[in-house]
C-alpha cells in the first residue's frame, strides 16, 4: 500500500494524458464534422478545464493527506483540535462559486446559441427535411424535393438543414453523433432541429432512447456530399418507382427492425402532418392486452 | 424522556407522561403524512392543470359539470366538518355519548357526499364520457375519485373508531383522543382538498 | 378464474431465465432447509419477523440489500458479457426481449432494493443510538415499512420465474410502458413492486423525521447531532417531499394501463412529457436520498478514523441543507433533449451546477479533517478516501452534463452511464461498504476482519476504473445506452476492457463474502469488548456492542457534538452498573407487519395477473389486521429497572474482566 500511495503521486502528471488523448482522436464527439458539434465539442473542453482547477487539487490532496497523515507517521503535524478555519472556508466556498459563476454565464450563452430550435446563420437555403420515428427505422421526407427515405439520409456539404421530427410510436431520439446536438422525437408533437454538415462524409445516425426489441437496429445513414453528390442521390432516389403514400407508409409503419436503405421516388399528401395529427382526436383504446403490438392505421384521420 | 437528574419516583405519572409524548409523536407524525398526502393531491393537480384542455375532440368542463350536484356535495362535506368539531368538542369534555352522536351524523353526511360522487361519476360513464374518453376526463376522474377514495377511507376509520368505541366500549383515553385527534385533522384536510378541487376543476372547468 | 395467468407464464423455453429460477430455487431450499434442520421457525418468528426493534429491522435491510446486489450484479455481468460479443454479424446470447429485461431489472434492483435497502438500514441501525433514544417514533410503522420492502423485492425475483420483468427501463417511460407497446405483465410487476415498496419508504420518512425531530437525548440540540443524523433528517425531507410524487405518477400509469385513462398515452390528449417531468421531480431528490446518508456515513468515518473532530461542523450542516433544497430545483437536466427551450434548458443547467458548490465544500471538510490527524486504514477508511477521489470525478463529468449544450451529445449515452455509475458507486457503494465496516461490530459484537475487507476495497476500486473509464470513452464514439447490439469494431475493445472491470469487481464481491465468512469464524478474536472498538466520539459507541433491546439504561444528557468523545476528555464514563434503574417503556413485538405486507404482496401479484377476486380479498385483509391491530390495547410493557440492572451489570463485568485478562496478558 506504501508503494501504491508513492507511486499515485508520482503519477500526477500522468493526469494530463487523457485529455491529450482525446484531443487527437477520431472519435464522433471529438471530431466533429459540422458547426453545431464543433461548439459543443469546444464547450466540453472548456467546461473540463475549469473543472479541473477544483478536482486535481482534490483528488490530489485527498491522496497526500491520506498518505502523510498516516497514523503511523508520527513526524506528520499532529492538530486534534484542528477542526474549524475562516480562510480554509473562505477559499472553499469561494473558489467554487467563482468557477461556477463563469460556467453558468458560458452555460446561459450557449444555451441559447446551441438551441436546436435557432436556425444556423447561412448564405444558402437550408434542406427542409420532416423525420418520423418508426418501430424500429426512421423516415426521412423531403418536402420540397417530393422524395422520401428509409435509413438514410442526404444533405449538402455546408448547407443547413432544418429537420422537423416526430414520431409514430413511442418516444425516439433523434441523433447523428458527428453532427451535433439530438433532439427526442414524441408522438403528436413537432420537436426542430439545425444542423450542418461541414465535410463531405458518411455519418452514423441512430436513435438515442431506447424504444423497445428493435432499437439496437434502429441506425441510419447520414450523406453529407457537394452539391453534385447531393443532386445525384435525389436523382437516385426518384428513379426508385416507389411513391409513399397512406396505403405505403401503412405498410412501413408496420414493426420492422434491421431494416436496409428503402427509397420512395415520389410523395403524395402530407405524410409528416398526418402521423401527428393521427393521435389528435377521438382517443383510441386497446383494451385487450392479448392483442400484439401491431401498429394499427394511423392514417384514418387524414 | 426523565433523565437521572430527575429524583426517581416511578409511578402513575412517569407512566401518562410518556404516553402523552407519543401520542403527541403520533399527532405530530399523523400531519407529516398528510403534507406528504397534500404532495399527492399536488400531483394529481398538476395532471389537471397540464391535461386540463385536452379534449380529444370530446366534451369539456362546461359540457359535463353540473353545478347543482357539486354544490350539494360540497355542502355536505362542510357540513360534516362541522359536525365533526362538535365531536371534538365533546371529546375535549369527556362526553362519550356527545362524540359517538356526531360522529355518527358526520359519517351521515360524508355518506351522502359519496353517494352523490358515484352518482356523478355513473352518469358520466354511462353517458360515454368516462375517463378513457380524453385526457381531460382522465385527469378529472383521478383527482376526484382519489379525493373520494381517502374519503371513503376516513368513512372505514369513522366507522371503526365507532364500532371500538361504542360496541367494543373502550374509553376516551390518550390513545382514543388521539385517534380522533387525527381523524379530525384528516377530516379538515380532505375539506380543503375538495374546496381545491370545487374551485379549480369544477368553477374554473366550468367557465371554458 | 386466475385472470391472465396461465401455465405459459412460466419461461420454460428459456434456458437462462430457467437456470436463474433454479438457482434461487435452490438457495431459498437450502436456507429453508437450514431453518428447518435447527429448528429454527419460532426463533425466526419471534425475533425476526415480528420484531420492531430498529436494529434488527436495519440488519434485515442491509441483509436484503446485500443479496439483491448479487443479483442486480449478476445482471450487470450479463449486459457486459453480451456488449463484449455483439458486433458486427454476431447478436450474442441474449435477444432483445431479454436484454431489456435485463437492463431494467439491473436499474429497479440496483435503486430500489439495494441502494434505498442499504441506506435506510444504516438509519435504522445508526439513528437512534447516535441521539441516545430507544427506537424510532413509530417502531410497528418501522416493521411495515420493512416488510412491504421486501415484498416488493419478491415481487421482482419472482417476475423472474412466473412472467416477465419490464423492458421499459429502470423507469419505465410511456408511451413505451402504456399497454399497447408493452402488453405483457413486465410493467405490471414494475407497477406494483415500486408501488408497494415505495409506501414502505414514504413511512419511513415520516418515521425518521419525527425520531430524529422528537426524540433526541436532552442537552442534544440541533448543532450537537452528529452529521450522519443530520444527512438523515434532511433525506427524510427528501423522501416525504419525493415519494407521494412517485405513488402519484406510477398511480397514473395504472390507470392508463388497466382502465384506459389517457394520462401519458400518444392519443386522447395523453402526453408523455408530463410522466417525464412528474418521474425526474421524484426521480432526482431520489439520488440525494441514496447519497446523503452516506455523505453522512463519511462524515463519521472520517473522524473516527482520523481521530479528530469533523472540520467545520456547521458549515458541513448547512451545505446539507443547501443540497436539499437545491435538489428539487434541478429535475430538468434529466431531459435537456426534449426541446424546452433555451432559457428553460440554461435555467435548470445552472441550477445544477450549483449544487456542486456545497457537496465541494464537503468533500473540503472531509480532507482537511484529515489534516493533521492520524489517519487509520480500517476498510471504512479505505473505502473513504476511495469515495473522496471517485465521487469527485463523477461529480466533474455530472457538472458537464449538467451544460445543455454538452448534455445534446451525450445525453442517453454510455457517457451518461458511467456518470451515474461513477457516483453511485463511487458514492453511494462505497459508503455503504464503509458503514457496514464501522457499524458492523455495533450490531453484532464483533467487527469484520480487514486483510479480506481491504482486499474486497482494491478490487471494487479499479475494477470500477476499468470498467467505466471505457464507458466515458464509448459516450464520445456516439455509443448510446440500452443498446444490445452494435456494428462499430472500434468499440469492441473498450467493451472487453468493461467487461474485465466487471470480473475485477466480481472478485471485489467475493471477497466482501469472504471477510464476512471469516469474520464470523474468527469472531471470538475480533470480539468488541467494550462497545467502542473504534475510539469512538458518538453516543452509539457508549453502549455495549450489540447494544441491549432497550438500547441506553438511562437516557443520557448531552452537552458537545461529540458527547462520548466529550465524556472521554472528561472522565465522566461510566465504569459500572448504577444501583438503580427506573422501568423502561418497551413496544412489544408484533407479526402485523409481516402480515399487511404479505397481503399487500398478494394484492400486488393479483393485480398483476388480473385476478381480480383476489386483490379484492387482499385489500380486505390489510384493511382487517390494521383494525385489529389498533384494537389491540396490548402492544406494549415495562422492563423493570431491576431486569435492566441486571444486564447492565453482566456488560459491565465483562468488560472488566476481559480488560484484565488483556492487562495480564500485557
Amino acid at each position: 500500500m506504501n508503494d501504491f500511495f508513492r507511486r499515485m503521486r508520482r503519477a500526477k502528471p500522468l493526469l494530463i494524458l487523457p485529455l491529450l488523448l482525446l484531443s487527437g482522436c477520431k472519435w464522433a464527439l471529438m471530431d466533429p464534422q459540422g458547426p453545431v458539434g464543433e461548439a459543443e465539442k469546444s464547450l466540453i473542453f472548456t467546461a473540463v478545464i475549469l473543472m479541473l482547477i477544483v478536482v486535481v487539487p482534490v483528488i490530489v490532496l485527498t491522496l497526500v493527506f491520506a498518505w502523510h497523515f498516516r497514523a503511523s507517521n508520527k513526524k506528520a503535524i499532529y492538530r486534534p483540535d484542528f477542526h474549524h478555519s475562516v480562510p480554509i472556508e473562505i477559499i472553499v466556498w469561494v473558489i467554487p462559486c467563482l468557477i461556477i459563476l463563469g460556467l453558468s454565464i458560458l452555460t446561459w450563452k450557449t444555451t441559447h446559441e446551441l438551441d436546436p430550435y435557432k436556425k444556423l446563420a447561412s448564405t444558402k437555403t437550408p434542406v427542409q427535411v420532416e423525420v418520423v420515428a418508426l418501430d424500429w427505422k426512421w423516415l426521412f421526407i423531403y418536402p420540397q424535393l417530393h422524395i422520401a427515405t428509409v435509413n438514410e439520409m442526404a444533405m449538402p456539404v455546408g448547407t443547413p438543414v432544418d429537420f422537423k421530427i416526430t414520431s409514430a410510436t413511442v418516444m425516439n431520439a433523434f441523433f447523428i453523433p458527428r453532427l451535433g446536438t439530438q433532439i427526442y422525437a414524441m408522438g403528436g408533437m413537432q420537436t426542430e432541429l439545425h444542423l450542418m454538415a461541414d465535410h463531405p462524409g458518411t455519418y452514423q445516425g441512430l436513435s438515442a432512447n431506447f424504444s423497445g426489441d428493435g432499437f439496437s437496429g434502429m441506425r441510419f445513414n447520414a450523406i453529407a456530399a457537394d452539391q453534385a453528390g447531393f443532386d445525384a442521390w435525389v436523382k437516385k432516389v426518384r428513379a426508385s418507382g416507389q411513391t409513399l403514400d397512406a396505403q405505403s407508409y401503412d405498410q412501413l409503419a408496420k414493426p420492422s427492425e434491421n431494416v436496409p436503405p428503402a427509397y420512395y421516388g415520389s410523395v403524395n399528401g402530407d405524410i409528416f402532418y398526418g402521423v401527428i395529427s393521427s393521435f389528435m382526436g377521438k382517443a383510441m383504446s386497446m383494451k385487450t392486452p392479448s392483442e400484439t403490438t401491431t401498429h394499427s392505421s394511423s392514417m384514418s384521420g387524414m | 424522556m426523565p433523565t437521572d437528574a430527575v429524583a426517581a419516583h416511578g409511578g402513575h405519572d412517569h407512566h401518562h407522561d410518556h404516553a402523552q409524548e407519543q401520542m403527541d409523536n403520533k399527532v405530530f407524525g399523523f400531519w407529516l403524512y398528510l403534507m406528504t398526502d397534500c404532495v399527492l393531491f399536488a400531483t394529481a393537480f398538476a395532471g389537471v392543470a397540464v391535461n386540463g384542455h385536452s379534449y380529444a375532440g370530446g366534451p369539456t368542463g362546461k359540457d359535463i359539470f353540473e353545478l347543482n350536484g357539486v354544490i350539494l356535495e360540497t355542502a355536505c362535506l362542510l357540513i360534516s366538518s362541522v359536525t365533526y368539531g362538535f365531536a371534538m368538542l365533546g371529546a375535549y369534555r369527556h362526553n362519550k355519548s356527545q362524540v359517538m352522536m356526531w360522529l355518527a351524523i358526520t359519517f351521515l353526511f360524508g355518506l351522502g357526499f359519496i353517494g352523490l360522487e358515484v352518482k356523478e361519476f355513473v352518469h358520466l360513464v354511462s353517458e360515454g364520457n368516462g375517463p378513457e374518453r380524453s385526457a381531460f376526463l382522465s385527469s378529472f376522474f383521478l383527482l376526484v375519485a382519489t379525493h373520494g377514495c381517502h374519503v371513503t377511507a376516513g368513512l372505514l376509520w369513522m366507522g371503526t373508531l365507532m364500532f371500538q368505541m361504542g360496541v367494543m366500549g373502550k374509553p376516551l383515553n390518550t390513545t382514543y383522543m388521539s385517534r380522533l385527534t387525527m381523524l379530525s385533522l384528516f377530516w379538515h384536510f380532505l375539506d380543503i382538498v375538495w374546496i381545491g378541487v370545487f374551485t379549480v376543476v369544477y368553477l374554473l372547468g366550468s367557465m371554458t | 378464474m386466475l385472470g391472465k395467468l396461465t401455465w405459459s407464464a412460466i419461461p420454460l423455453d428459456n434456458p437462462i431465465e430457467m437456470g436463474a429460477v433454479g438457482l434461487m430455487g435452490i438457495v431459498v431450499l437450502i436456507v429453508l432447509g437450514f431453518v428447518a434442520r435447527y429448528n429454527l421457525w419460532l426463533y425466526l418468528w419471534k425475533e425476526w419477523i415480528t420484531t420492531i426493534d430498529h436494529k434488527k429491522i436495519g440488519i434485515m435491510y442491509i441483509l436484503m440489500a446485500m443479496v439483491m446486489l448479487l443479483r442486480g450484479f449478476v445482471d450487470a455481468i450479463m449486459m457486459r458479457t453480451q456488449l463484449a460479443f455483439s458486433h458486427g454479424a454476431s447478436h450474442g446470447y441474449l435477444p432483445p426481449e431479454h436484454y431489456d429485461q435485463i437492463f431494467s431489472a439491473h436499474g429497479v434492483i440496483m435503486i430500489f432494493f439495494v441502494a434505498m435497502p442499504f441506506v435506510i438500514g444504516f438509519m435504522n441501525v445508526a439513528v437512534p443510538l447516535q441521539i441516545g433514544a430507544r427506537d424510532v417514533a413509530f417502531p410497528f410503522l418501522n416493521s411495515i415499512s420493512f416488510w412491504l420492502t421486501f415484498v416488493g423485492m419478491a415481487l421482482v425475483n419472482l417476475s423472474l420465474a412466473i412472467g416477465e420483468f419490464g423492458q421499459a427501463g429502470w423507469l419505465a417511460y410511456p408511451p413505451l410502458s402504456e399497454l399497447k407497446y408493452s402488453p405483457g405483465s413486465g410493467i405490471d410487476y414494475w407497477i406494483w413492486s415500486l408501488q408497494i415498496s415505495g409506501i414502505g419508504t414514504l413511512l419511513t420518512g415520516v418515521n425518521f423525521f419525527v425520531t430524529i425531530i422528537k426524540m433526541r437525548a436532552p442537552g442534544m440540540t440541533f448543532m450537537r447531532m452528529p452529521v450522519f443524523v443530520w444527512t438523515i433528517l434532511c433525506t427524510s425531507i427528501l423522501i416525504m417531499a419525493a415519494f407521494p410524487v412517485l405513488t402519484a405518477t406510477i398511480g397514473m400509469l395504472t390507470l392508463d394501463r388497466y382502465l384506459d385513462f389517457h394520462f401519458f398515452s400518444n392519443d386522447g390528449g395523453g402526453n408523455q412529457m408530463m410522466y417525464v417531468n412528474l418521474i425526474w421531480a421524484w426521480g432526482h431528490p431520489e439520488v440525494y436520498i441514496l447519497i446523503l446518508p452516506v455523505f453522512g456515513v463519511f462524515s463519521e468515518v472520517v473522524s473516527t478514523y482520523s481521530g479528530k473532530r469533523l472540520f467545520a461542523y456547521t458549515s458541513m450542516v448547512w451545505a446539507t441543507v443547501a443540497i436539499t433544497f437545491l435538489s428539487f430545483v434541478v429535475w430538468l437536466h434529466h431531459f435537456f433533449t426534449m426541446g424546452s427551450g433555451a432559457d428553460v434548458n440554461a435555467f435548470f443547467g445552472i441550477s445544477t451546477m450549483i449544487i456542486a458548490i456545497p457537496t465541494g465544500v464537503k468533500i473540503f471538510n472531509w480532507l482537511f479533517t484529515m489534516y493533521g490527524g492520524r489517519v487509520r486504514y480500517e476498510p471504512a477508511m479505505l473505502w473513504t478516501i476511495g469515495f473522496m477521489v471517485t465521487f469527485t470525478i463523477g461529480g466533474m463529468t455530472g457538472v458537464m452534463m449538467a451544460v445543455p449544450g454538452i448534455d445534446f451529445v451525450v445525453h442517453n449515452s454510455l457517457f451518461l452511464i458511467a456518470h451515474f455509475h461513477n457516483v453511485i458507486i463511487g458514492g453511494v457503494v462505497f459508503g455503504c461498504f464503509a458503514g457496514l465496516n464501522y457499524w458492523f461490530p455495533k450490531m453484532f459484537g464483533f467487527r469484520l476482519e480487514s486483510k479480506w475487507g481491504t482486499r474486497s476495497f482494491w478490487f471494487w476500486l479499479v475494477g470500477f476504473y476499468f470498467a467505466f473509464v471505457p464507458l466515458y470513452a464509448l459516450g464520445f464514439m456516439g455509443a448510446t445506452r440500452r443498446m444490445e447490439h452494435y456494428d462499430n469494431p472500434a468499440w469492441v475493445p473498450y467493451m472487453w476492457v468493461a467487461l474485465f472491470g466487471a470480473c475485477l469487481i466480481l472478485c471485489g464481491i467475493i471477497c466482501s463474502i469472504l471477510q464476512i465468512v471469516v469474520s464470523i469464524r474468527d469472531r471470538k478474536q475480533l470480539m468488541d469488548v467494550t462497545g467502542d472498538v473504534w475510539g469512538g466520539r458518538t453516543l452509539e459507541w457508549a453502549i455495549s456492542s450489540p447494544p441491549p433491546f432497550y438500547n441506553f439504561a438511562t437516557t443520557p444528557v448531552v452537552g458537545d457534538a461529540e458527547p462520548l468523545w466529550d465524556a472521554k476528555q472528561r472522565g465522566t464514563i461510566e465504569r459500572e452498573a448504577r444501583d438503580h434503574y427506573e422501568d423502561i417503556h418497551m413496544p412489544r413485538n408484533t407479526g402485523a407487519g409481516f402480515i399487511i405486507a404479505v397481503f399487500a404482496g398478494v394484492f400486488g401479484f393479483a393485480m398483476i395477473w388480473y385476478i381480480w377476486w383476489l386483490a379484492i380479498i387482499s385489500v380486505i385483509g390489510i384493511v382487517l389486521t390494521l383494525i385489529i391491530r389498533t384494537c389491540n390495547d396490548d402492544i406494549d410493557y415495562y422492563v423493570p429497572g431491576e431486569e435492566v440492572k441486571r444486564i447492565e451489570k453482566a456488560h459491565f463485568l465483562k468488560v472488566a474482566s476481559l480488560e484484565t485478562e488483556k492487562q495480564h496478558a500485557d
